[in-house]
């Protein structure tokens, strides 16, 4: 069961078909565009994109070790490769593909880690990915990308597509609505983004945990009268520190919401930043807990460890409340 | 150049091999004395690669897999030009740009490599984007025999067979030696060029020091129109020491300062 605010706003789409259209579209206009797959082309919504374009997708197979280092060899040929296969895989078995052939050897290849977290529910710990932030941010040289929405993807696809950095982006299957219409509010890899402010605590974000969250502050809002500031952190490495630093100096409270083990992720990212610069907050890390999840759809995987607008506010409420 | 400066290449670069390894304290001896003929006609026969061109998208393309024989490749390097031979007096000391393993930070290292496994699946990227681009540069990549069991090779074996790729050619140095023992000991890859024809790969073997049979086996390039190609050079790990040759102990020995000068005797009697 989705949310019932997704399911109110039309036209949201999954960030996974964003970018495959995003993608389709730079295709068009760049020849050097190239996609990579495992297999991986049905889920990763690029059948379209093979069809009309053969020459800029590579199959190689399920084969994600040689996925990542022939990526890396296309990339060092000046090719704007992005390697897609599902992040689970991406991230686990071809980490050393990504630690050398990628970023230390700086060959700028976008990994796009689909139907990431745990998109894959019920198929269980073989196929979820909660431990890619943890992994790839101990790598230097890499960017960590988590877009929330529709507008995110679609700026991140097309600034990765531009840039030479080596860069590892991961998004779900969800259809997700957009955070905010305000044209001003813009997206840059490395800047987070303030969805809303509210002066009593933050709700620091990332993927398609923002979209709960700031399900949650309304619901703080028009319940209890407690203003929640909302961040997409949608860029995990490098962190906004300066965004972080500026809510540690507005709010008594933080959360931090992330698709990811509570180990290694966004959240640890913020608190060591945090508690190196003197800031000692009331402070909560919300995740998946060190464990094999339960069983079920990434909504009610979600609905159980709080990740969701009662979840959120709840623990919102409690930290709140907390002795200091 | 004639027959006999590439003869009295190999053994010049013998000679800095082992003075480098010598003065760092540190290197794999008997695998850069095995490729070093390789390196030798690879570098001064067939890549069209120099200091002035290796920023054109034109150029050949030499990915070192057996990153750890870094010694060999650095000398030959050095004496293409890429940078002054004196650099390697800092071989793998502090802050120094010349490590134990290929980098980039090094002018005219393609790829950082010393994970092994590594060089095959890259190479296989590389050669597909010379045919992406309609270009006519090929790509060389030198495998040792004790890497042959990790895995990624054999995925980037597929996929280089299935995209044809024919200008793609991977070299085996072939010591026979890893570590640990005999590579038949340790995990048998034999006979390693039916797998490698099986895999859809033109092969070819030669006598990895014959400084002639490899010219010649890099003249026949690609050896079938349509496949990527593999030689598999037959050498002697720690090949012009006596004392070195086929010893286990020399993978990553290093000489005494009267070993040395043993060899280096050895090697000045051979050039005459
Ligand atoms: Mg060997």
């Amino acid at each position: 069961m989705g949310s019932p605010v997704v399911e109110s706003k039309t036209g949201a789409k999954a960030n996974l078909e964003v970018f495959s259209a995003t993608l389709q579209e730079l295709a068009e206009q760049d020849r050097d565009i190239i996609a990579v797959t495992s297999d991986s082309r049905g889920s990763g919504k690029l059948v379209p994109f093979g069809k009309k374009y053969p020459k800029q997708i590579v199959e190689i197979g399920i084969a994600e070790q040689n996925l990542v280092g022939v990526a890396a060899g296309l990339a060092s040929a000046g090719k704007k490769t992005f390697a897609v296969s599902p992040a689970c895989f991406l991230t686990a078995r071809a980490l050393e593909q990504i630690k050398n052939d990628v970023a230390y050897s700086d060959n700028p290849v976008k990994l796009i880690g689909i139907s990431a977290g745990v998109s894959y529910g019920a198929l269980g710990s073989t196929h979820h990915s909660l431990h890619d932030f943890a992994a790839l941010r101990a790598i230097n040289n890499l960017v960590v990308v988590a877009p929330a929405d529709n507008f995110e993807t679609e700026e991140a696809i097309k600034q990765a597509a531009a840039s030479k950095q080596p860069m590892y982006l991961r998004f779900g299957k969800k259809n997700m609505p957009l955070l905010t219409e305000d044209p001003n509010n813009t997206f840059e890899f490395g800047k987070g983004r303030i969805i809303l402010k509210g002066k009593d605590l933050a709700f620091i974000a990332t993927g398609e945990t923002v979209q709960p969250a700031l399900e949650a502050a309304e619901k703080l809002k028009d319940e209890y009268n407690i203003e929640a500031t909302v961040i997409s952190m949608h860029t995990i490495k490098p962190l906004d520190t300066q965004l972080l630093q500026q809510i540690a100096e507005e709010t008594e409270a933080i959360i931090t919401v992330e698709e990811h083990s509570v180990y290694g992720g966004l959240g640890e990212a913020c608190a060591s930043y945090l508690l190196e610069h003197g800031y000692n907050k009331r402070f909560k890390i919300v995740g998946i807990p060190d464990e094999y999840t339960v069983t079920g759809s990434q909504t009610e995987i979600f609905n159980h460890y709080g990740i969701s607008k009662d979840g959120l506010a709840t623990i919102a409420i409690n930290l709140l409340r907390k002795e200091r | 150049m004639t027959e006999k400066e590439l003869a009295q290449k190999s053994n010049q670069y013998r000679q800095r091999i082992l003075k480098y390894i010598v003065g760092a304290n540190a290197g794999h001896t008997g695998g850069s004395l095995s490729c070093i003929d390789i390196l030798n006609v690879l570098y001064n026969q067939v890549l069209n690669v120099s200091p002035q061109n290796f920023t054109s998208p034109d150029r050949d393309r030499y990915i070192q897999s057996k990153g750890h024989c870094v010694e060999a490749l650095f000398v030959v390097l050095a004496d293409k030009g890429f940078f002054p031979e004196e650099d390697l007096n800092t071989l793998c000391r502090y802050k120094s740009h010349y490590i134990g393993h290929p980098t980039r930070k090094v002018h005219g290292v393609e790829q950082n490599t010393g994970a092994l496994g590594h060089g095959l699946p890259i190479s296989v990227g590389t050669a597909l984007a010379a045919k992406m681009d309609e270009k006519d540069y090929r790509v060389f990549t030198l495998l040792g025999d004790g890497e042959l069991p990790e895995g990624s090779n054999w995925e980037a074996a597929l996929t280089a067979a299935h995209y044809g790729l024919d200008n793609l050619c991977a070299i085996i140095d072939k010591n026979s030696l890893q570590i640990t023992g005999p590579t038949s000991d340790v995990c048998n890859t034999d006979p390693i060029d039916e797998k490698f024809a099986s895999f859809g790969w033109a092969v070819k073997h030669v006598d990895g020091h014959d400084l002639q049979a490899l010219k010649d086996s890099f003249a026949s390039l690609p050896l079938e129109k349509g496949k990527p190609s593999v030689i598999i050079a037959h050498t002697v790990k720690g090949k012009g020491i006596s004392f070195m040759e086929n010893q286990l102990s020399w993978h990553h020995g290093v000489p005494s300062q009267e070993q040395y000068q043993l060899a280096i005797e050895e090697l000045n009697q051979a050039i005459i």
